[in-house]
């Protein structure tokens, strides 16, 4: 009898049991079962693949700003006289025209804490982020937009779309099963900044554009339909978009589709009182820097309120969304897209299957010609083995991708390889003259260093394509990877156990394999 | 009882004299592959390159790429091919990076989408900015030459020296001709290329590996032979085995490549000749090679070859 020591038949046993378990979720549906299916990548399931950049650099200047335009009213509140007060993507600087105000200076600028950098050289005052602050607003800055993007993609919390941080600024979205890619774009491309400003009366856009000359404390901004109108607005914000309660798509008096929103409590308060004091004055809604318009308050207005423009059906609905999910902190930049329709998706699906069960079959068809019975249990290995990397795929929620089952059908080819060396082996031995049971013993234990070998210098192969792939190539080495452990399993143990059965069972004198 | 077998029982081809063949077929072959891509270079993917790709399907009847080619010319992006992809109604449209920054490029997506939105079902659209690009570069280059020094050292540890060297050899000879074979047939070379010369590496290794184990087991077991005869005696010995893995991986890869439809068709061509190149390699260079060295024949005795129990 040649031995097979019952722990190793307690380790087939349960690793095939677990194999099988895993990945019955696949084939089967069953209810009230906790297994989960593969994971299927986007390019097998469809979907929008998108790694977005947020642009750091427009938040500090525009905090700065911010901060330059704080100081310019303390200055005046407390009369202090200062010059060439500007700020830029770097820092805020200012000079006092007065030394003698310098404790008044310093009063203010103590506000500002570990974030900035702040100091005074020759009379000139430079504000600046600190490394830590810089470091502190750039986290912040991703966070909110993860928290915006999802708000903006999946409002309901349904599609379960995958929004990470990737690196310091940059965010990996992945939604699965859309139509319309460019639809997820046009959601993550704008800001979505809304402010109500009041339009200058001094002068009209047109003069300001031709002229160049603004009125201080005031902006020129476009319009955001392509008519060429220019506005001149006040600097001065009164209403915000954080300020809404709700934004919806409507439509207006018109039946043009419009915005309609209302406003928070604290937003309908400032609402009412700058429209209450400014009946007759053009309020100009400006989303993003752009003037969507300018109505003329003909009345005080309160909580709710309408924004009119050029727009689509789909285009109000997206803007409404938006609204509704908030302004991102940042502009986003989209680094690099792959978006995957869910014909071509299926139509992977379709073609991995086949490419898979007639690789299989031939890789089959050719050990059973070369080795007979035992080429076929070697063959019955293969499918253990199919099995396995299936159920190891599901159980750790690897994804799988087009790539993926590239590999599978690839490790298909080379997992017979340990068994071919095993049987090669094997007739070597027989033809230098050993028994049956001699030959089988000899040909496995010499057979094994040979497979390590050979095995380990493939999984450091797939390991390092691993580390260093990215995306469908990952999916790739996953598989690749999984099916060369799996196949050491069926090669060493699982077709042994077959063989070794098979030789006690029939005990034959002679042996062809 | 009926037995495949491509290579008979005791086969003796007398490898010693084809190696100076080989060696001369590989020079050639290396000759060809830095020529081609020093003077042709690769046809880089987007993944490398940077740009954009979208593959639509005609929503009634073939695509008509002439009309496609004339519209999408008109639109001034730069460099625009436009082929069929495998089937008659699909075609995969490829824009070079456009100038100016990230923001272009998406604006270029929008518009041929809009031109084409009639006519056609747009199935995949992919984008690489030029940042990811330089990345991906970058980050596949490290890939191969880690790839290539990790299984370096672990011959080392289990082999010598020499047998590293060999290896090595063969190695960078199969990577420097798949890159050969990429430039000279202008297959796109891209993320899953990287992916099938690291596959091939271990393909490649794994058949060499078998063949160095045999004869590190030969030396021992003919103390008297010469180390020639030795290395020609393992390579008959392991062609059986080397034939019918190759064969059965061959199998697997035309399997991909008729029905795995026209996105892993590369891919899987790549794989081919890097199983080809590799099995060749490996006898012809590898242990092509150890014909040149002085092999220590003792061997160190941590790796020695198992010495089976046989009990009744």
């Amino acid at each position: 009898m040649l031995q097979f020591e019952a722990w190793k038949r307690l380790v087939i046993l349960i690793v095939c049991l677990a194999g099988l378990l895993a990945a019955l979720p696949n084939v089967v549906s069953v209810p009230f079962y906790p297994g989960k299916s593969v994971n299927l990548g986007l390019d097998l399931r469809g979907g929008s693949h998108l790694l977005l950049r947020t642009d750091i650099n427009a938040v500090v200047t525009e905090r700065l700003s911010d901060i330059a335009e704080g100081i310019r009213i303390s200055f005046r509140e407390e009369k202090v006289r200062f010059k060439s007060l500007t700020s830029d993507e770097n820092s805020v600087s200012f000079s006092l025209r007065d030394e003698g105000d310098a404790s008044i200076r310093d009063t203010v600028l103590s506000e500002f804490d570990d974030d900035f950098v702040v100091g005074t050289q020759a009379g000139t005052t430079i504000i600046a982020f600190s490394d830590s602050g810089f470091l502190e607003l750039q986290s912040r800055t991703v966070e909110q937009a993860i928290e915006i993007i999802r708000r903006r993609l999946d409002p309901d919390g349904t599609k379960e779309p995958v929004i990470q941080r990737q690196g310091v600024d940059r965010i990996l979205v992945q939604v699965p099963g859309i139509d319309d890619p460019e639809r997820v774009k046009a959601l993550l491309g704008r800001t979505a900044r809304l402010t109500f400003q009041l339009v200058d009366m001094r002068i009209t856009g047109a003069e300001a554009k031709s002229s160049g000359r603004v009125p201080p404390g005031s902006v020129l901004l476009e319009s955001a339909s392509n008519d060429g109108q220019s506005y001149v607005v006040e600097k001065r914000v009164m209403v915000s978009g954080d300020m809404l309660e709700t934004a919806s798509a409507g439509f207006d008096q018109n039946n043009s589709p419009a915005i309609n929103f209302s406003l928070n409590s604290i937003g309908a308060k400032k609402f009412a009182t700058v429209t209450g004091s400014n009946i007759g004055r053009p309020f100009a809604i400006i989303l993003d820097n752009e003037v969507v318009s300018a109505p003329t308050i003909r009345a005080q207005i309160f909580a709710n309120g309408q924004i009119t423009g050029d727009f689509s059906i789909q285009e109000s609905n997206d803007l409404a969304l938006v609204l509704r999910a908030g302004a991102l902190p940042a502009p986003l930049t989209v680094l690099e897209e792959r978006s995957i329709g869910p014909g071509l998706g299926a139509d992977s699906i379709a073609a991995g299957q086949i490419a898979a069960i007639v690789g299989i079959i031939l890789v089959i068809f050719y050990i059973v010609l070369s080795y007979g019975i035992y080429g076929a249990m070697a063959s019955a290995g293969l499918l253990v083995n199919l099995m396995l990397i299936l159920g190891a795929l599901s159980l750790i929620q690897a994804t799988l991708t087009l790539p993926g089952i590239a590999g599978i059908v690839l490790t298909m080819g080379m997992a017979v390889d340990s068994n071919v060396l095993i049987f090669e082996r094997i007739r070597e031995e027989l033809r230098r003259g050993r028994g049956v049971r001699d030959a089988i013993k000899a040909g496995y234990s010499r057979a094994i260093s040979t497979i390590m070998d050979a095995n380990l210098t493939t999984l450091i192969a797939s390991i390092l394509l691993y580390i260093f792939g990215s995306g469908p190539v990952r999916g790739f080495s996953v598989t690749l990877g999984i099916g060369i452990i799996t196949s050491l399993f069926t090669a060493i143990l699982f077709t042994r156990f077959l063989i070794v059965l098979w030789i006690n069972a029939k005990k034959p004198k002679t042996l062809v394999i | 009882m009926f037995r495949l077998k491509l290579i008979p029982d005791n086969s003796s081809f007398p490898f010693l004299n084809l190696f100076k063949f080989g060696f001369v077929f590989s020079a050639i072959l290396i000759a060809l592959s830095v020529g081609s891509f020093l003077y042709q270079g690769l046809n880089l993917g987007i993944d490398f390159k940077g740009g954009i790709l979208i593959e639509a399907k005609s929503k009634q009847g073939s695509a008509d790429v002439q009309r496609l080619r004339a519209e999408l010319g008109e639109m001034s992006f730069g460099e625009v091919s436009i082929q069929l992809f495998g089937a008659e109604d699909e075609v995969l449209i490829r824009i070079q990076k456009q100038e100016g920054d990230e923001q272009a490029q998406v604006q270029v997506i929008k518009e041929v989408n809009a031109l084409i939105s009639d006519g056609y079902t747009v199935r995949r659209t992919e984008f690489v900015g030029p940042t990811i690009g330089a990345e991906l570069t970058q980050k596949g280059i490290l890939a191969v030459v880690s790839a290539l020094a990790a299984i370096m050292i672990y011959i080392w540890f289990r082999f010598e020296w020499q047998y590293s060297i060999a290896a090595i050899l063969a190695l960078s000879h199969d990577v420097i001709s798949t890159i050969g074979f990429f430039s000279l047939t202008s297959f796109e070379f891209n993320l899953a290329t990287i992916a099938a010369i690291l596959t091939i590496a271990g393909y490649s290794i794994n058949d060499t590996v078998v063949v160095f184990d045999r004869i590190r087991e030969n030396f021992r077991r003919y103390k008297s032979w010469e180390q020639n005869d030795i290395i020609n005696k393992s390579l008959n010995e392991t062609l059986s085995r080397t034939v019918m893995t190759s064969v059965t991986t061959a199998l697997a890869l035309i399997a991909i490549m008729v029905f795995g439809g026209p996105v892993l068709l590369d891919f899987a061509a790549a794989m081919l000749w890097g199983v080809l190149i590799g099995t060749y390699s490996s006898i012809f260079i590898a242990a092509g090679v150890l014909t040149y060295v002085a092999l220590n024949r003792s061997g160190d005795d941590t790796a020695d070859i198992p010495k089976p129990e046989f009990e009744e």
